[in-house]
């Protein structure tokens, strides 16, 4: 994991500058959450309840290490949710119509179509120039609403699947479930695409840099391209996954989701900015807050305060986010170097 | 441009009903038939063509009584004007509809009342100026008390602990009929009701907070979940935790979306309201007030088998109590809606 990370902070046993690496930092929070909780709740810490809180967070920290390859590029897919919906519906409708299609040719199509989603975002930013919040502001309309034409509505539910459609996330491998293996082999992947890829090394470089990386000779836009496919293709996964656990597909599946998406990434310190972030980082975040998600129901916190507690969570991750950057920014990109940054990117 | 074109069809529409009134109204005089209009809010919708299944029902039971079934092909409040108009000119007696906006439809349904048409609406309702009366499918009293009746009904004595899986906090229906409820408890003394938690309508939170429901009070036996969501979302998490059989969840659901839940044994049974018997209930209503009942607060119209109705000071009733679905009957309800 340590290829994946940002440039090492000098080795030594500063217990200042060990906190300071977000990775432990969050380490260090998500334990003391978890005594926290278990103060009021025991029985949370027991094994087979935090493989529930894991098998749980599955989804999220998938899609949390999508969104962290578009987010290093200084861009965001608010689309990812909308593509839960639409190949989730996509492959729900598949399979309640035509019983004999297999599992395997299912899941091709989710991680397919979810690829084709992606790419249609990274393509208009790419080849179009259009800021990416914007592209993805609007294919998220476009992928409900497609969701919604292709189901006219309707919900699909669990009835209709076939049991493998439902049954083969939920079987254990090792006594863990598939759908945690999946976000096991998903953070594998990552951690390689991230640090041992041509093609993640130069998303932090875009990301970081944009100016240096065009001098390095990296193409800027088909990075930030591939990011978004990236980010496509897991939520495609992941809008079969989330259809086969909840037994139910309709329109409105994962409503809001890419606000938890993109708050797991900031928690796990992946800089809105660009250029920072790591593989551990996304992970724990979705991880923290995945247990918050679900802590909080067993605490019997009321459902206000949970809410308010969420954001204050995030907002402090932000704000340590914004110092970190500040150290980093102020030193190396002062002297002349930010100002021409931004027509460099327009090019 | 839209009035003119309105107004257009509308001409259109009168000239051709012209030519058809000269032949109803000879077979009309001759057989003193009672032409009931049941407007849906739109074609094609299968809770719509269940109310129609009961309308018809209703009708053969009269027996002097013609369905006329109509509606928009989409939920626009525009294309009911259109069908109401048309209604009008047809000559229909009663006009019973759901409809798609409470206000846009009074002035043209005034217009039809004016004409000696008897208006009512049913399931979704009009404002008071543009119907006689308003069928509603329950009453939130109703509502609360079949939910305690279900949970007590899915315990082996009736006794033991509950929880409920509401939406959101702030969701005005559901807080409703959880008052309801709890005001309901006392006659079910085997009810303990132990915790409320908020899905959201959200089936991701809604299964989370079903599994944190489970954990933090081992002991339920009965979810009660008054939302379409969250009884889903709350019979997938029972599934899962391998407690079928230990608990049970109820509610209020759609037969479609709940079939594999009752398969499963995850749910007994759960109630909604039952389409057929509101088409057959606003036919009847329809009726009541064709063969010269008097709509008015206080008064008791009888809806056939369904028993009578008693309207309120806004000239509204409750059919009856939300339709209980379980393993006999959800299959075939599991197709209508």
């Amino acid at each position: 994991m340590s290829a994946a990370s940002p440039p090492r902070a000098p080795d030594g046993v500063d217990l200042r500058a060990f906190l300071a690496r977000r990775e432990m930092l969050l380490v260090v929070a998500l334990a003391a959450l978890l005594a926290v909780v278990a103060t009021r709740f025991p029985s949370f810490v027991t094994p087979r309840s935090l493989g529930g809180v894991f098998n749980d967070t599955s989804i999220l920290i998938v899609m949390a290490l999508g969104q962290a390859a578009v987010i290093l590029t200084r861009s965001v897919d608010l689309s990812v949710a909308a593509n839960v919906a639409l190949t989730g519906m996509t492959v729900a409708l598949i399979d309640a119509h035509h019983p004999g299609v297999p599992l395997a040719l299912l899941v091709a199509t989710a991680l397919g179509l979810g690829l084709l989603l992606g790419a249609v975002n990274g393509a208009l930013v790419w080849l179009l120039g259009i800021p990416p919040i914007v592209v993805t502001l609007g294919t998220l309309t476009i992928y409900r609403g497609l969701a919604f034409v292709l189901s006219g509505g309707a919900w699909i539910n669990s009835f209709q699947f076939t049991p493998a459609f439902l049954s083969v996330p939920r079987a254990e491998v090792i006594g863990v479930p598939v759908l945690s293996w999946t976000a096991v082999a998903a953070v594998a992947l990552a951690v390689v695409v991230f640090g041992r890829t041509g093609v993640g090394r130069s998303w932090y470089a875009v990301g970081g840099n944009p100016t240096a990386a065009v001098y390095a000779g990296i193409d800027a836009g088909r990075a930030r391209f591939l990011a978004f496919c990236f980010s496509g293709l897991l939520s495609g996964l992941c809008g079969y996954l989330w259809v086969a656990r909840y037994a139910v597909a309709y329109v409105d599946v994962a409503s809001g989701f890419e606000l938890d998406v993109i708050a797991a990434c900031v928690i796990g310190g992946v800089s809105i900015a660009g250029g920072i972030g790591s593989v551990g980082g996304a992970v724990l975040g979705a991880l923290f807050l995945g247990t918050i998600k679900n802590a909080l129901p067993v605490v019997n916190v009321s459902p206000f305060a949970q809410m308010a507690i969420s954001g204050a969570i995030i907002i402090a991750a932000v704000a340590l986010n914004t110092r970190a950057e500040r150290r980093r920014g102020r030193i190396i990109l002062r002297p002349g170097a930010s100002r021409p940054a931004p027509a460099a990117v327009a090019e | 441009m839209t009035r003119l074109r309105t107004l257009a069809l509308s001409a259109a529409l009168a000239g051709t009903t012209a030519l058809a009134g000269a032949f109803a109204g000879a077979s009309a005089a001759r057989a003193a038939e009672v032409k009931i209009a049941l407007v849906a809010k739109s074609l094609g919708n299968g809770f719509f063509e269940a109310a129609d299944k009961g309308a018809e029902e209703a009708a053969k039971q009269i027996g002097d009584v013609k369905i006329v079934y109509t509606g928009p092909t989409t939920t626009t409040a525009e294309g009911q004007i259109e069908v109401v108009n048309s209604l009008i000119s047809q000559k229909v007696d009663a006009i019973a509809i759901s409809a798609n906006d409470k206000d846009a439809l009074v002035p043209v349904l005034k217009r039809a009342m004016a004409r000696g048409i008897k208006v009512v609406s049913w399931d979704s309702a009009v404002s008071s100026e543009g119907r006689m009366a308003h069928l509603n499918p329950s009453s939130n009293a109703l509502i609360g008390n079949m939910l305690d009746k279900l949970a007590a009904d899915a315990l082996p004595d009736g006794k033991g602990k509950i929880a409920i899986l509401s939406a959101t906090a702030t969701s005005t229906n559901q807080n409703t009929w959880i008052a309801e409820m709890k005001k309901g408890l006392p006659k079910y003394p085997g009810l303990d009701l132990v915790a409320t938690v908020y899905g959201d309508d959200l089936s991701d939170k809604s299964y989370r907070e079903t599994q944190g429901l489970l954990q933090t009070h081992p002991d339920v036996k009965v979810i009660v979940a008054p939302t379409s969501v969250g009884i889903v979302a709350a019979a997938q998490a029972v599934k899962d935790a391998g407690k079928v059989g230990q608990v049970f969840v109820t509610g209020l659901g759609l037969p479609s979306e709940m079939a594999g839940a009752v398969h499963s044994g995850a749910t007994k049974s759960f109630a909604i309201w039952n389409p057929i018997d509101l088409g057959y209930s606003a036919t009847y209503l329809a009726y009541d007030l064709v063969k010269g009942e008097k709509a008015a607060p206080g008064a008791e119209l009888s809806l056939g088998r369904m028993g009578k109705v008693k309207l309120d000071d806004g000239d509204e009733g409750a059919m009856a109590d939300p339709f209980v679905y379980d393993s006999s009957n959800v299959d075939k309800f599991a197709k209508v809606f």
